[in-house]
């Protein structure tokens, strides 16, 4: 675990609201039209991107999915390429022909936002194996839903990661739903981590509200895949604020469900504990809220100036060499 | 097992309605479900507030749930589910939620479903609808807006068809589904909203395509999205004198050479307009074939489609770019005339 008094937790804290921010100003651009098709939003998930990301270093990898904008941005990425990317821009991380589902940027370990349920996992698992060859001490970590546990690749993944004692780590955003529906309605367990127990590996349940338990149990487990002791599953319980999609009013959520979780919202427990240490007091959150917001508008300001791309110049992405 | 023989719902004389494509296609789940209980809905999401792209609507309420079921998401899985079901007497429908999913449920869709019955000797039909939902300019990206329709045109044993308008929506998935053979039945995402008119009670010509419009000129083939630009470049050559025949293509496999044989053989010049690279296609089917059959042409047969070398982008001005447009469709027609 983290020391409590990390200087990360600002750093966190700060990552969480630029997230939050983001997702709100994403559906603010769809509804007037500047961002089209579709998009998965991630309010409500910030503490197991962003603590979870903080537990890789330097040459570690990740993969996650359409839901993927938590991960991108607790990599680094700015969001300014976010937002153009999100606009089908020239500037965006992926030339603008990506788009809402694809936030990808190698540079920062982020190998593969996927909008193909369970694609994610083995893509994890050849990176890791890669680095086993290679005698890299590098780990990859893959982020996929609770859903994505029910698809054959997510089982093929583990049992080859298990055989090759591969360094991997499973993140599973078990944020209770797929699409519209409830996790109990397709699958037959409320512990996804107990899906690990058959593979032979450790599945720990953990706390998705709380960065720091994100953070400590995904550090114990990349650092377990580092030392070669293999992969480990780990079941993020969280929850989706929004729908599943922008067209997704999610009416299929019981009453109260919603307010259980924004009252443990993940933003807001680490803001109480940074005020009750003395570390960042409620007014000193409230200015560091605005400033992300002024850097998110002025974000999506200068992506929305930047041209779109031509087709010609999309052509180099097809082939290499 | 339940047979085609029994009664069916729908009216005995087909009745004109006007609905939406997304109405038809809920129209024809309701008359075949209705009329043989042998017929199920499957896939992700299919009941929950009428399916992801609402085209199932009160079926789980007049069905119920054993009959209309959700799945884990899993398409192999669940296509292999839907072959199973078909072995021992019931006519699955399968909803495969994107076209790009197909390829997910690979194996069942091309070594499974396809080569039982011949691999059994003929022991067996496997009367499994796959309802795909396919097409571009949704903004979805570029694993999100496939058509797909000609993925698995090269399979014996499978049957593919598209639907390019409501009418043909409701007869082509009625047809689909008394099939006694595996059938993967294409619908375009952007066309869920036009409305047309629909003969309730009435079933599709298995293999047959439509001619929509007669014309002495110019041939053109469309599928999907493309037929309603087809017919509107026909308007187009129309104000300069140019007499279009557009086909809607209906059938992928098997093919209707006769009714495009027939076609060009009156007029000489043919334009495939397709959402799709051509290579591999049926476009380029149909011209080979035709070409083989000894086919005399005016002019070289043409093709509108997607580029060659290039996967469906997010952009949407790319998007916009690269789908074969109705000045792209004429523009191909005028080509073949010389004008
Ligand atoms: C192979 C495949 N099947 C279906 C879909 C459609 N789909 C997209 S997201 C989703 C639900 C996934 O749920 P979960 O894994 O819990 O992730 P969440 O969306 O909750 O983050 C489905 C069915 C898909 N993208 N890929
Ligand atoms: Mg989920």
């Amino acid at each position: 675990m983290s020391d409590p008094l990390s200087p990360d937790h600002v750093a966190w804290f700060r990552k969480m609201l630029e997230i939050r921010l983001f997702e709100e100003k994403v559906q603010e651009l769809f509804m007037q039209g500047a961002i089209q098709g579709t998009t998965h939003l991630c309010q409500g998930q910030e503490a197991v991107s962003v603590g979870a990301i903080g537990a890789m270093r330097p040459g570690d990898v990740q993969t996650n999915t359409y839901r993927g904008h938590g991960e991108a941005l607790a990599l680094g990425m700015a969001p300014e390429t976010a937002f153009a990317e999100l606009m089908g821009r020239s500037s965006g991380c992926s030339g603008g022909v990506g788009g809402s589902m694809h936030l990808i940027d190698v540079s920062k370990g982020n190998i593969g936002a996927n909008a193909i349920v369970g694609a994610g996992l083995p893509i994890a698992v050849g990176a890791a194996v890669a680095f086993q060859i290679r005698q890299q001490p590098h780990v990859a970590l893959s982020f996929f839903g609770d859903g994505a546990t029910n698809i054959g690749t997510f089982h093929e993944a583990l049992n080859m990661a298990a055989v090759w004692t591969a360094p991997v780590v499973f993140i599973i955003t078990n944020n209770l739903y797929g699409e519209y529906s409830p996790l109990r309605s397709t699958t037959p367990l409320d512990d996804l981590a107990r899906r690990a127990g058959p593979y032979g590996f450790p599945g720990v349940i953990v706390d998705g509200q709380d960065v720091d338990a994100v953070h400590g149990a995904t550090s114990d487990a990349v650092e377990r895949a580092r030392r070669g002791e293999g992969p480990t599953l780990l079941e993020m319980k969280t929850y989706r604020y929004r729908g599943h999609s922008r067209a997704d009013p999610a009416k299929y959520r019981p009453e109260g469900e919603l307010e259980r979780w924004t009252s443990r919202d993940p933003i807001e427990l680490l803001g109480a504990r940074l005020a009750a240490d003395g570390r960042v007091s409620p007014d000193d959150q409230a200015a560091m809220r605005a400033e992300v917001q002024a850097e998110i508008d002025a974000a999506a300001d200068r992506a929305v100036q930047s041209p779109y791309p031509t087709l010609e110049e999309t052509e180099r992405y097809v082939y290499a060499g | 097992m339940s047979t085609l023989a029994e009664p069916l719902a729908a009216p005995s004389e087909p009745t004109t309605v006007e609905l939406t494509y997304r109405e038809a296609i809920n129209a024809a789940l309701e008359d075949e479900m209705a009329a043989d209980e042998a017929v199920v809905l499957m896939g992700e999401d299919v009941s929950a507030d009428g399916g992801v792209f609402k085209t199932n609507h009160g079926l789980v309420e007049q069905f119920g749930p054993s009959r209309v079921r959700n799945t884990p998401i899993c398409e192999n899985g669940f296509m292999g589910v839907a072959l199973g079901m078909s072995l021992t007497g019931l006519r699955p429908v399968v909803e495969i939620m994107f076209a790009d999913f197909l390829p997910t449920a690979g194996d069942a869709i091309v070594n499974q479903l396809p080569k039982y019955r011949y691999m059994s000797g003929g022991q067996f039909s496997v009367p499994v609808t796959v309802r795909s939902i396919s097409g571009a300019l949704g903004r979805f990206g570029t694993q999100h807006s496939a058509t797909g329709e000609s993925w698995f045109m090269s399979l014996p044993g499978l049957r593919v068809v598209t639907a390019s308008s409501p009418g043909a929506a409701y007869e082509l998935l009625r047809s689909a589904i008394h099939d006694d053979n595996p059938v993967i039945f294409h619908e375009h995402k952007a066309l869920y909203g036009r409305k047309g008119t629909v003969r309730r009670g009435a079933i599709a010509d298995l293999g047959k395509a439509a001619v929509l419009r007669e014309g002495s000129d110019v041939t053109i083939v469309a599928t999907l999205l493309m037929v309603e630009r087809a017919l509107k470049a026909a308007d187009q050559l129309a104000a300069d004198g140019i007499s279009t025949e557009v086909i809607d293509l209906r059938w992928i496999r098997p093919l209707d050479l006769a009714t495009i044989a027939a076609s060009v053989s009156k007029t000489g010049r043919l334009v495939v307009s397709e959402e799709q690279v051509h290579a591999g296609g049926w476009g380029a089917t149909i011209i080979s074939e035709l070409t083989m059959a000894g086919q005399s042409w005016h002019a070289a047969p043409r093709a509108v489609s997607l580029p060659a070398d290039l996967p469906i982008p997010y952009s949407p001005p790319l998007e916009n770019e690269i789908i074969p447009s109705v000045e792209r469709i004429a523009a191909a027609a005028r080509t073949a005339l010389g004008r």
